[in-house]
């Protein structure tokens, strides 16, 4: 019992920094809300204010069971699916299909919660992949086919499989880190969290300093000085907290939040990218300030597979 | 009993609704929030009593009152014992049979009780997301019971997830336009130009993503 305290011990510290930096970061926002009564500060609430709730929920999973905090994941997958399919043009003929994809979450993630690797990394892109056609085929209804079963198959990629990277973390066996310095718990937090913080210091740096576009028909407001302000700041903080709860060495570190800050971007404006290809702005408008589920995980769906992979590699 | 049953019945659908549907609604604050009123909807499917009757307070549900067919909810023994008890519908005849009797009269009375009614003026629920014309019986209503505000609500997304003749329901998220009351401008075919004008502003509000 008290091996277990102490293992945890870091974790905890680290979850008490990212409420630090929550509470840090609401009254930053509080005070220029105050301090400019002129100007509406109304979506910054509003965003500081889901955070809060985004954080409580991801806390509690956390602390309660590793289960629960898988189930949270499969939520997660679920409502991004939900949203990406309300969002795109699809055929009345394929709503079993789209039931069948929906299926492909509650067993995806048991391969998660079993651990069996194998299954986890084929079963969508192998399995799935050929089902689905196969299940279009049926209803017999060949106009605009190839378009319904390509834009299928790309969510449940997007919104299932690259996401549940980021719950294999937590059952993912480390034989390569050393001694009682590092667990999946502890993955799990530092993708997560860098990928969230790397969003809004990107957001942040180019705010104050952006002045060159990097893809401005895609997305106007990133530029190379938010996207390099956040990379550094990133990699950083990346360095900074790998030593507590990864079995990572300082230039692995700095690679993780190279990767994330980069994956982030990358994540970021795909989803953009379709955005502008439907003509919407937000995904959705389940959390309020934030906009859909998909504005928020944009940056994991890339950050995930890519940190879960240069994880396995070099420390299992 | 029944009271206890219906309040267990639409705390289970509004779990539902929210899981595997999921609500985004605007301007909701427009909505009655007591009776008498005529909320009147697009229908596309039967979630959309359902998904309407969640939009009030599970306190006031006994005096939410969708109307509907006889001849289609009063089928079986058991299914008028559901429809009229758990749902709570007034059943109209459709037929025109009894032409003795106003078969608007329930409505009526249900009004002046100070209750809400739940119209769907297309009459049927038709191709899912299309909007059928407007019958006119919801201004014969309305012209009955001129101080009653008329709410229209348009929603989408609900036919997707479970259309006619279909009885798998897939998940989407859908969106609910409430629209101004409209009050008695004083004729039938004014009211029936307001709210199809209603209709039209509301569900041009957002760019549906195509379903064919």
């Amino acid at each position: 019992m008290s091996e277990m305290m102490t293992a945890l011990q870091p974790l905890h510290l680290a979850l008490l920094g990212i409420w630090g930096l929550l509470i840090a970061a609401s009254l930053l926002v509080w005070a220029l809300a105050r301090s400019r009564p002129d100007k509406d500060y109304s979506e910054l609430v509003q965003r500081t204010q889901s955070w809060w709730g985004m954080i409580a929920i991801f806390t509690a999973a956390f602390l309660l069971s590793r289960t629960l905090s898988i189930i949270v994941f499969a939520l997660v997958s679920f409502l991004a699916l939900k949203e990406y399919f309300s969002m795109i043009p699809t055929r009345r003929a394929d709503r079993r299909v789209l039931f069948w994809a929906y299926m492909a979450i509650p067993l995806q993630y048991y391969w998660v919660a079993d651990g069996w690797y194998g299954m986890f990394t084929v079963f969508i892109p192998v399995y799935m992949f050929l089902f689905l056609p196969f299940a279009m085929l049926l209803s017999q209804q060949t106009d605009g086919f190839l378009k319904a079963v390509g834009t299928l198959n790309w969510g449940l990629m997007l919104c299932v499989f690259a996401i549940s990277h980021a719950a294999f973390l937590l059952v993912l066996p480390l034989p390569g880190a050393a001694e009682g310095s590092a667990s999946g718990a502890g993955l799990l937090l530092f993708l997560v969290f860098l990928t969230q913080f790397n969003d809004v210091a990107q957001y942040t740096w180019g705010k104050l300093f952006g002045r060159h576009k990097i893809v401005p028909v895609v997305s106007p407001k990133k530029t190379w000085e938010g996207f390099l302000g956040g990379l550094a700041t990133t990699t950083l903080l990346a360095v900074l907290v790998a030593p507590l709860v990864t079995p990572f060495s300082l230039l692995h570190a700095a690679i993780a939040g190279a990767l994330i800050a980069a994956a982030g971007f990358i994540g970021d404006v795909t989803v953009s990218a379709v955005k502008r290809d439907l003509g919407v702005k937000d995904t959705g408008a389940l959390i309020p300030g934030h906009g859909g589920i998909m504005d928020r995980i944009d940056s994991l769906t890339f950050t995930a597979p890519l940190f879960f992979h240069f994880t396995r590699y070099f420390y299992t | 009993m029944t009271r206890c049953l219906q309040y267990l019945f639409f705390l289970a659908v509004r779990l539902a609704v929210t899981l595997l549907l999921g609500l985004n609604i605007r301007r909701r604050e427009l909505l009655p929030k007591d009776g008498p009123a005529i909320i009147v909807a697009n229908h596309n499917s039967h979630l959309d009593t359902l998904v309407l009757m969640c939009l009030m307070p599970l306190s006031k549900i006994a005096r939410v009152r969708p109307v509907a067919a006889a001849d289609y909810f009063m089928r079986t023994r058991w299914l008028a014992w559901f429809s009229t008890r758990i749902l709570g519908i007034i059943p109209i005849d459709r037929s025109g049979a009894a032409r003795s009797r106003d078969p608007l009269a329930p409505c009526h009375e249900a009004l002046e009780r100070g209750e809400i009614l739940i119209l769907f003026p297309e009459g049927t629920r038709g191709q899912p997301e299309e909007m059928a014309t407007l019958k006119k019986g919801v201004a014969f209503l309305a012209a009955k019971a001129p101080e009653v505000p008329v709410v229209p609500v348009f929603t989408h997304g609900l036919g997707k997830a479970l259309p006619k003749g279909s009885f798998l329901l897939v998940p989407f998220f859908c969106d609910i336009f409430v629209g101004a009351p409209i009050h008695w401008p004083g004729s039938r075919p004014d009211f029936m130009t307001q709210l199809n004008a209603a209709f039209e502003t509301l569900s041009r509000e957002k760019t549906f993503a195509p379903w064919e």
